[in-house]
């Protein structure tokens, strides 16, 4: 088992080309006397004999998948339960396969595993990726405030508030319809309730279970109003695999008349009137057959060249207008903070006294030697903690800062110490103060000397910004996850999304180039000095 | 009237090594004052110790009115304070110019009056410009110190001292990193100066300039000043043995 997961990546990247039809291939390379036997043995008796591989999430959390408090090693959720039920009924073990929420469906078309399942919504944009099952759950969503809240009771109470929500979620859709509130989203749930608590967010709306879970339990939250609009999670399933969506379907049908399906949603808390309902219609249905058809005869048509284009097209103001500003101003924000500190920390180090200096050296370690990421995310979940709530933009030019002046402090440092000692004798013997000589003399030198690699670590910068995403910035890569996750597409908002860094990166290049080339007018007319002497008389360039 | 210059058993270690050993001498206004000796005699570490930038460890070392002696009891800040000073009075040439690359020559010789004096650039810029007439410089003003030949440097870095106004130049090698045919410009200047009645002392191995030009020449030897005479003198009858060996080596 556990080595079947370690191959998996590599062994699904050979296949997907090739024989992506062949679902059962994927287990056969474990080894190659088991990918013969059960070829074989495949080709006799195919479904029976394979486990019923599904992916899913388990960083989603309650209810739905979470690693077992008890036993973190397992991973458990109504999913699960649904899950092991269905496998019953099909006779097949059921597997599950950990895969980033994000990429459930491309996942699933790549052969990871047979089905996804992981309160995925069933939507029309999704329905042209893949087939669902029909409907095994159905909730709204959920508004959340704080206890002393009271002005806020529906989403028209949320014009001019901050409301939090999962990244790309049905909740986030709801939200930016409504309009008029600033909208924050999240990776984790934890932290937009966190959040909500200390009052960096105004309400949070998430999928009634997911509420249920993290906001009711929480004395420092409450509900408030009916839950918004309906959704239906559905299990999804590739296009070409009609007879094991007919199989999946029977099985369902069978778990909701037998009850199963809703003793399996009382044990978790979540059984709802929703649900109820769905299952009246689904019982009452003379013949199964109708729901089921019901919910397959969605067939995707197919994009045309055009509709493609179109849809690319309608890609470029997000990206541009919300994304590309801001990863801009990001960038050069933390760069300013980078520089000024990095160049503070870098003189404390060559010229300040014993602790100070060791101080100025341990910053530098310390930032340099830790992940941006815990760092970002320390400044941002963590500082709330002994009460320096910083807001996400603050906290993400501080983090990118803080991390880049350390590297700038070196190229200050290095750049410094390559200034010949004869400069700053000079500079003292002509009666200036050891500061002054830094200001006017050492520092402008040193400078130029560092131009070309602090253009390297602004670029660096530049693209490092894309991981604020995680402090709920959005950004240019937050712009590009979301695009991608509610089109499937992402291969082309990827291009596209490299190429607007790029082609904003290029720029910063030319001018680092050209400041370089004016700043060392010394070293440049040093040959056409030389040339005069000899002779050749070439007027120097510069007055 | 007392000396302008007064040098009172000046001693200076590295480590074990005895850079200088109890030097004394003045020097009056007007003067130019040579000294020389052989290499790692100690030269260098007296003239730097003349304008602070090496610390001696006995002794003192009198520049008009600023004294600097290792036991005054001053606090740091106004121990720097103090070297200051003497630096304001004490302009320094160095071998290899030091003439900083990012500024232009009228630039490296506004630096530090608009700094340390707090002059504005108007009143600074002209009189740079004189300095560097003065020095030979008058079509080069504009000029970065990689656009100037080693003479034009060397002679701009003496602009850059004297526009502080200094009572006293000190010049270390001066022409020792030069091409032989740009030593003379240097030189020059130097008479020249020495002509107006500025008070210069000069470490060289420019023997014929020291003879014909210095009013007194120290002669050094392993961190002691063996001989302090007039060139005549030093050049015609010296008392001590080493002198003659070294001014042997220079026939
Ligand atoms: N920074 C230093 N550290 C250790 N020893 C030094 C240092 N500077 C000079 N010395 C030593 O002090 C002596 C005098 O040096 P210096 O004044 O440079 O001689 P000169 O200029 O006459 O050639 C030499 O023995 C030299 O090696
Ligand atoms: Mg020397």
């Amino acid at each position: 088992m556990k080595n079947l997961k370690a191959t998996e990546p590599q062994s699904h990247r050979e296949l997907s080309g090739r024989v992506k039809s062949f679902p059962f291939l994927a287990l056969c390379l474990c080894g190659s006397v088991a990918f013969l036997l059960l070829h074989l043995f495949a080709f006799a008796d195919a479904q029976e004999a394979s486990p019923l591989r599904w992916g899913g999430d388990a960083e989603g959390g309650a209810p739905y998948l979470l690693p077992n408090p008890k036993n973190p090693r397992e991973i458990i959720g109504f999913e699960i339960d649904l899950m092991n039920a269905i496998g019953k009924q099909l006779n097949r073990k059921s597997v599950f396969v950990q895969n980033q929420w994000d990429g459930l469906i491309p996942g699933l078309q790549r052969g990871n595993y047979d089905l996804a399942v992981n309160g995925i919504e069933i939507t029309d944009d999704r329905k042209q990726q893949v087939n669902f099952s029909i409907p095994y759950y159905v909730c709204g969503e959920q508004l959340s405030v704080r206890v002393g809240e009271n002005a806020i009771n529906s989403l028209a109470d949320l014009k001019g508030k901050i409301a939090g929500t999962l990244k790309a979620s049905l909740a986030q859709r709801i939200l930016e319809r409504e309009g008029g509130m600033e909208i924050r989203s999240y990776e984790n749930q934890n932290n937009a309730y966190d959040d909500l608590a200390i009052g960096r967010l105004d309400a949070v709306l998430m999928d009634w279970p997911i509420a249920v879970y993290y906001a009711k339990p929480n004395p420092k939250l409450k509900f408030t109003g009916p839950s918004i609009e309906r959704m239906e999670y559905g299990i999804a399933v590739r296009k070409e695999d009609a007879e094991l969506l007919k199989q999946v379907n029977d099985a369902l049908l069978a778990l909701v008349k037998s009850g199963e399906l809703r003793r399996i949603y009382e044990k978790w808390g979540i059984w709802n009137a929703e649900t109820d309902q769905l299952f009246a219609k689904f019982s009452s249905a003379s013949q199964p057959g109708q729901v089921y058809e019901e919910f397959t005869q969605n067939i995707t048509k197919k994009l045309t060249w055009r509709e493609r284009l179109e849809r690319y097209k309608s890609y470029l103001p997000p990206l541009l207008l919300i994304g590309a500003p801001m990863t801009l101003l990001i960038s050069i924000l933390g760069m300013a903070v980078a520089i000024v500190i990095g160049l503070m920390v870098a003189l404390i180090y060559l010229y300040a006294p014993q602790p100070l200096s060791w101080l100025a050296r341990a910053y530098v370690e310390l930032f340099r030697g830790t992940p941006l990421l815990i760092q970002l995310y320390l400044i941002f979940y963590g500082l709330p903690n002994i009460g320096i709530r910083l807001s996400p933009l603050v906290a993400a030019v501080v983090g990118l800062g803080l991390n880049y002046a350390a590297y700038e402090a070196e190229n200050y440092r290095a750049g410094i110490e390559a200034i010949p000692r004869g400069q700053m004798e000079a500079a003292l013997s002509l009666g200036m103060t050891r500061a002054q000589s830094l200001r006017y003399v050492i520092v402008p030198q040193a400078m130029r000397l560092v131009i070309p690699p602090v253009t390297n670590d602004f670029i660096a910068l530049f693209k490092d910004s894309s991981i604020v995403s995680v402090i709920t910035m959005v950004e240019l890569t937050k712009v590009y996850g979301q695009l991608a996750s509610t089109y499937y597409d992402y291969i082309g908002v990827g291009v596209m999304t490299a190429a607007i860094y790029f082609l904003m990166g290029l720029p910063f290049v030319r001018l680092a180039r050209w400041a370089e080339k004016r700043l060392a007018t010394d070293q440049r007319v040093a040959v056409t000095a030389k040339k005069r002497w000899l002779g050749v008389g070439a007027k120097p360039a510069e007055g | 009237m007392s000396a302008l210059i007064s040098v009172d058993n000046l001693r200076k270690n590295y480590g074990a090594v005895t850079a200088l050993c109890g030097i004394s001498f003045d020097v009056e206004v007007s003067e130019l004052t040579a000294i020389i000796g052989p290499s790692g005699c100690g030269k260098s570490t007296l003239l730097r110790c003349l304008n602070g930038l090496e610390l001696f460890d006995g002794g003192s070392v009198r520049i008009g009115e600023i004294t600097l002696d290792r036991n005054n009891g001053l606090s740091p800040r106004d121990f720097n304070a103090r070297l200051r000073q003497l630096r304001e009075e004490a302009g320094m040439v160095f071998q290899s110019f030091n003439l900083f690359p990012h500024l232009t020559a009228l630039e490296n010789a506004t630096l530090a009056p608009m700094v340390v004096k707090k002059i504005d650039r108007k009143a600074a810029e002209p009189k740079a410009r004189e300095l560097l007439k003065k020095v030979g410089l008058g079509d080069r003003m504009d000029y970065y110190p990689s656009q100037l030949s080693g003479g034009q440097q060397q002679r701009a870095a003496i602009a850059r001292a004297l526009a502080m106004e200094p009572k006293v130049m000190l010049y270390d090698e001066p022409t020792s990193a030069l091409d032989p045919s740009l030593v003379g410009e240097v030189l020059s200047i130097m008479r020249k100066l020495d002509d107006e009645g500025m008070t210069q002392i000069v470490v060289t191995h420019e023997m014929r300039f020291a003879r014909e030009v210095a009013d007194k020449i120290l002669v050094l030897s392993d961190g002691e000043l063996i001989e302090s005479d007039s060139p005549d003198v030093i050049f015609t009858s010296p008392r001590d043995e080493r002198t003659r060996n070294f001014l042997r080596s220079f026939l």
